[in-house]
């Protein structure tokens, strides 16, 4: 199935082995969209770096650039004033909804349910016009930078945010009747692409996949970067018996668009009012660092070595897509071929990231 | 898990203080294989291994100090030696680990960890394809991102690229470097 193929969203290829409707066998073929980064990175100054990890992947720029910044600030040793975290808190979880909300609108095709994209896709723009205001752009918005973000929110920013919020909090009860109300969806989700827990963690599944399988790992909670410490929110984990099938997985990330929503809330409430939102970080650097963070796909951790340039020696880049991948022959065996797009569309597949 | 006594369940919250446990605990135990271990920060340790030593390292963090999840496999080039640098998780007390293993560069060969964590196959595939570090007992070790036909390893350094910059910067124009 692949390289073109509805179900792909990108470019990849998976080799499926079926007997009659059964697949016994599983296979993927990525590296279709390499593009080298971690080699253009190294003649890219560190800050312009900042333009490349936005389109790692197009649906969630900003938790990959945030995540790069992140990792060169614990390599310079900066810290970000309380502002700056603040502030990237709020464009994290504005970034994570749309892109779940891209998520659901490509998960719902999948299924046959057109209803669903267009939905979704037409919530998303709320987001997108929010982010717009923030950054400039509706997409690859460039918005962190190393040591802060790019500019200051523009002015009546969080009442424009609780608006859209409530708008989009009264559209949440619709979807539940559309996806959880509907016995066609549960009867193509349920028990479909199912992964143990000790599988998933020994392949390296994170996010909400992995949270999916009763395991309640959160890095926002467990590992807490920027100001994650101070927001009081719910890791969304699968509780009822029998999880890590694509249900799962979808409840894991319906939930976490509610709980995103009172994430920017709280955020807004708790961020300080005045104060600088962003520091001069050095020109060159030598030494190494890492950060993860909790992407909207799962653990995106950025490495970064300097040798003394202003560019950064080698930068690699984590990708949780590309380990989810490694796991999907277990989720896709013993499965009929027809629920392979229900199981990989529940993953949450983006190329762009995927192959580097 | 092979020793679930030691384990508590998965919280979901960072334990406090588990990172200066977790030092005392590797360095009682390879007193004099693991070199300069240090806290860099909350939550984040670091070691530097030797390649020889690197399995039986691995088994010990996994089983007994329940680093259940491998984040990431990286190979650097540092044109005198490699390194494969190994990012660890774990889940219990939210703690990082980070492991560096020299190799030498006429000879970049280092254990494969698949035996381990199956989340090592895809990684290490991928640091051969892209930098040439040959992981021992791989089962697949083929090429992951490139062409099959791929003949060279480009992330290495003296795989050429245009380092220029592709124009004059104000500083350049200035008269600075």
């Amino acid at each position: 199935m692949g390289p073109q193929h509805p179900m792909t969203h990108g470019l990849w290829n998976m080799r499926v082995q079926v007997d009659g409707e059964t697949i016994t066998d599983a296979a993927p073929e990525i590296g279709y969209l390499h593009r080298g980064y971690e080699k253009i990175m190294e003649v890219r100054e560190f800050q312009k770096n900042v333009v490349l990890t936005d389109r790692l992947c197009y649906v969630s720029s900003i938790t990959w650039s945030h995540a790069y910044c992140l990792a060169v600030e614990k390599m310079m040793g900066i810290d970000v004033p309380d502002r700056a975290k603040w502030m990237r808190v709020i464009s994290l979880e504005l970034q994570r909804v749309a892109s779940h909300l891209m998520w659901l609108a490509a998960f719902g095709p999948d299924l046959g349910l057109l209803t669903g994209l267009l939905w979704a896709l037409r919530e998303r723009e709320l987001f997108l016009d929010l982010i717009q205001v923030m950054a400039g752009a509706r997409m690859n918005q460039n918005y962190p930078r190393i040591g802060g973000v790019r500019n200051d929110f523009p002015e009546n920013f969080d009442a424009m945010c609780r608006r859209s919020i409530e708008h989009f909090r009264e559209k949440l009860v619709e979807y539940r009747k559309l996806f959880h109300d509907s016995k066609v969806f549960h009867m193509r989700t349920r028990g479909v692409g199912r992964i143990s827990t000790a599988d998933a963690i020994d392949w390296g599944v994170t996010g909400p996949n992995l949270r999916a399988c009763g395991v309640n790992v959160d890095l926002r909670r467990l590992d807490p970067y920027e100001s994650y410490e101070d927001v009081d929110f719910e890791p969304q984990v699968w509780k009822g018996r029998e999880g890590g099938d694509s249900y799962a997985r979808f409840i894991c990330r319906f939930n976490e668009l509610e709980e995103s929503c009172g994430i920017i809330l709280q955020a807004f409430e708790k961020m300080p009012k005045d104060g600088a939102f962003r520091v001069k970080p050095p020109r060159r650097a030598e030494g190494e660092g890492f950060a993860r963070t909790e992407d909207s796909r799962g653990e995106a951790l950025f490495y970064v070595c300097g040798d003394g340039d202003d560019r950064p020696y080698r930068v690699k880049i984590r990708s949780p897509v590309f380990c989810t991948m490694a796991a999907t022959p277990i989720m896709l065996r013993g499965n009929k071929l027809a629920d392979v797009v229900a199981i990989l569309g529940s993953i949450d597949v983006c190329v762009g990231e995927m192959d580097k | 898990m092979s020793a679930p006594a030691l384990h508590p369940p998965i919280t979901g919250r960072p334990v406090p203080g588990a990172e200066v446990e977790i030092l005392a605990q590797i360095g009682s135990r390879f007193p004099d294989k693991v070199r300069d271990p240090s806290v860099v920060r909350p939550r984040v340790l670091k070691i530097t291994i030797d390649r020889a030593d690197l399995v039986e390292v691995a088994r010990y963090l996994k089983d007994v100090l329940g680093f259940e999840h491998l984040s990431c496999v990286t190979a650097v080039d540092w044109k005198d030696h490699f390194e494969s640098v190994y990012h660890l998780s774990n889940w219990y007390n939210g703690t990082i680990l980070q492991v560096n293993a020299h190799i030498p560069y006429d000879d970049p060969r280092i254990d494969s960890l698949v035996p381990l964590w199956n989340a090592a196959n895809y990684h290490e595939r991928e640091a051969w394809d892209l930098m040439g570090v040959v992981y021992e007992g791989h089962p697949n070790l083929e090429r992951i991102l490139l062409p099959k036909d791929f003949k060279f390893h480009p992330l290495r350094k003296e795989f050429a690229q245009e380092v220029d910059r592709q124009y004059i910067s104000r500083r350049k124009l200035k008269g600075g470097k």
